[in-house]
């Protein structure tokens, strides 16, 4: 199932264990709060269905996530809850926005789809299939022309590798060599298609390399194999040198809340969910000697944080009803004019 | 009579077209082996095979593309936008290609398709998943759009719209897929292109379409029992626009409400108000009231949500206002 990469353009140094216990309680706490979510929807407190959980896909949030910098800018796709952890989000004020409250980061208008952090340099998850890939380019453009050294990465599903706007936007990023990633989280499915039944080119960074950007494929099971495929993308694109990097993954569940999957067979997702990063890390943490012990401390740790995201969101308000006309256009611009006090008007005059 | 969704009308008007006309097909994304995101295409890769249920990467600009060359080679393409919000994403395929070769090319060619697809609030999908977007396609000379709000209609109007020689943008309201009526699909629907009218009233026309329709009915109700009685009318198409059923209803009354769930400004509501206003004027009591969405984007909040959208009880609040 999982796409062997043809070539491995990343440096081979591996990571040490101190940095693998810390990956690992970073992959630990997406898990965990997904789960939340998971917990949040069936209570009845979400903001809706169209909840997309990352479980399987921690290492590539966090084995790309830990190449980037402070500075760095980001885009994701409908999928980015765990990527915005890894990048250090507050998980209190993800839950909210998940739940729709007024102290998420987007004070309850964005939801699960639109979470956003100008000062964590996301530039906003996106529930178009490819929307948040050419404002990369963009911010790359920006990075270059004010010489601030920062990267800029697009996070996105291989659902997206049917968006022409992708090939349009790597073009542009190879054309001015741009300091800018294409991340594709590979985890086989898009909704209810696989990724062979989308295209037959299914080695997906090829495609980067026919636009002259670096290009390389990664499989997540071992999230130090991410970090350093993701360091040599990164870097590289630090120096003027725009990459394609394609995480082969699983995506464990369904494709949102409500998707059971039939149209997968339990023996596949058996199978795809041996691909777990998690386990993976435990297993090699323990073959290095940390204890059982202390492995659960950070789990427990993980459980205890993301219980309370539940609580504060539960806690948390809805938006206030005008603050429905906020935030249209910027503060200080007039607000459009509620239809009821418009209705108001004209029936006075009358 | 029987019992039927929306939905299960909408699967039934396709199923019984394909089985007529072997040129319809369907493309578009997850509409074969997953069988729509909202159900509507469920079972009908079975019945007709993988080649007329053409599961498509996700790359809405080629589905739309490919439903147009499909129609100029004398095919009728069924092509799915997931949402109406991905229709911005297809508007070159839309609006330059398929909404004028017949007029660039001199009448020699013809864009016979359907574009199916769903817009409206409802279900906290956010900014980008719940919009009411046809304005734009209305806007756009030589597109035909039609809205169904009755299950009747989500059944015979897909079918008469597998009929148009012109593309057609079919814009269902995910809110309605679960809708239940009693219908007699046998019973003769109304011509295409006619307005519905649902209620007769001395008092007022309130005039709508798509899931507004059941608002303005359910306010109608209430209002009623104030002994306001409303005229209601379910535009159905608005394009064609049957606007001889309007300007009857309101020459009758004199007062006229406009309601529609896109913005306000510069939307369907602000057309059909700036036509009655000038064609019915002198017949007019009253400024034509347009209720329409807020000037804003969606929240997934479900409270900000509902109130970026007519209520029926804003309706019975406006109507009772109009009549004072
Ligand atoms: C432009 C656009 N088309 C279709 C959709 C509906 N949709 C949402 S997610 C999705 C599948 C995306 O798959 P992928 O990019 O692989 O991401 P994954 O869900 O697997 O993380 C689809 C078709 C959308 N949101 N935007």
């Amino acid at each position: 199932m999982s796409i062997k990469p043809t070539t491995r353009s990343a440096p081979s140094g591996k990571v040490s264990n101190t940095d693998l216990i810390g990956l690992y309680r970073e992959m630990r706490r997406i898990r965990t709060f997904e789960e939340r979510v998971g917990e949040l929807f069936v209570r009845g407190q979400s903001a809706g269905s169209m909840l997309h959980l990352s479980i399987g896909e921690e290492s590539a949030a966090v084995g790309v996530c830990s190449a980037m910098k402070g500075g760095d800018t980001f885009t994701t796709h409908h999928r980015g809850h765990g990527i915005f952890l890894a990048r250090g989000a507050d998980p209190n004020r993800m839950m909210a926005e998940i739940a729709g409250k007024d102290t998420g980061y987007c004070q309850g208008k964005g939801g699960s789809m639109h979470i956003a952090d100008r000062g964590l340099g996301h530039l906003g998850a996106n529930a178009i299939v490819g929307g948040g890939i050419p404002a990369v380019v963009g911010a790359g453009l920006a990075a270059k022309r004010r010489g601030s050294g920062a990267v800029s990465v697009a996070f996105f599903g291989d659902g997206a590798m049917g968006q022409g706007i992708l090939y349009e936007s790597m073009n542009m990023a190879a054309l001015w060599s741009l300091p800018v990633v294409f991340v594709c989280i590979n985890n086989q499915w898009g909704m209810g298609t696989r990724v062979d039944q989308a295209t037959r080119a299914t080695v997906l960074h090829e495609r980067a390399l026919a636009f002259g950007l670096k290009g390389d494929t990664v499989d997540s099971i071992d999230v130090l194999d991410v970090v350093a495929a993701a360091q040599g993308t990164i870097d590289a694109a630090r120096a003027g040198m725009p990459g394609f990097l394609a995480v082969d993954c699983y995506r464990f569940f369904g494709h949102a809340r409500k998707d059971k999957s039939p149209y997968r067979s339990e023996e596949e997702e058996t199978d795809g969910r041996k691909k777990d990063p998690i386990k993976q890390a435990h297993t090699e943490l323990t073959q290095a000697g940390h204890t059982q012990q202390e492995l659960d401390a950070i789990d427990g740790a993980a459980a205890a944080e993301m219980d309370a995201t539940i609580d504060f969101a539960i806690a948390s308000n809805p938006p206030a009803q005008d603050a429905m006309f906020r935030d249209v256009f910027a503060p200080g611009e007039p607000e459009p004019e509620p239809l009821r006090q418009r209705l108001d008007r004209i029936l006075a005059r009358d | 009579m029987e019992k039927m969704t929306y939905r299960d009308a909408l699967r039934q008007a396709l199923r019984d077209a394909m089985h007529e006309d072997e040129d319809i097909f369907i493309i578009g994304e997850e509409v074969g082996r997953y069988g729509g995101a909202y159900g509507v295409t469920k079972g009908l890769i079975d019945e007709f095979g993988p080649e007329r249920l053409l599961d498509t990467p996700i790359s809405e600009p080629a589905i739309v593309g490919a439903a147009v060359g499909a129609a100029m080679a004398g095919m009728r393409p069924v092509a799915e936008l997931m949402y109406v919000d991905f229709i911005g994403m297809t508007m070159d395929q839309l609006c330059n290609q398929a909404a004028k070769i017949r007029y660039m090319f001199g009448g020699q060619i013809g864009v016979p398709m359907v574009l199916r697809t769903q817009g409206g609030t409802g279900r906290s999908a956010g900014a980008q998943h719940s919009q009411s977007l046809e304005a734009y396609v209305m806007h756009t000379p030589g597109l035909r759009l039609a809205m169904p709000a009755t299950v009747h209609d989500a059944y015979h109007l897909l079918r008469q719209a597998l009929k148009q020689p012109d593309p057609v943008v079919f814009i269902e309201h995910k809110g309605l897929y679960a809708l239940q009526e009693d219908v007699d699909l046998n019973a003769p629907p109304p011509a295409w292109g006619k307005a519905a009218v649902h209620r007769q009233g001395d008092d007022l026309v309130i005039v709508t379409y798509s899931r507004q329709l059941h608002y303005a009915l359910e306010a109608a109700e209430i209002l009623a029992q104030d002994g306001i009685e409303a005229t209601v009318i379910d535009l159905r198409t608005l394009n064609p626009l049957d606007f001889e059923t309007i300007r009857h209803a309101v020459e009758q009354t004199g007062k006229a409400m406009v309601l529609s769930e896109g913005p306000l400004t510069a939307g369907v509501a602000a057309e059909l108000a700036a036509r009655i206003s000038e064609e019915c004027f002198d017949f007019l009591e009253n400024p034509v009231l347009r209720l329409a969405g807020e000037d804003i984007p969606i929240s997934v909040s479900a409270g900000l949500e509902a109130g970026s959208v007519p209520s029926p009880s804003l309706v019975v609040e406006y109507a009772r206002k109009l009549m004072k």
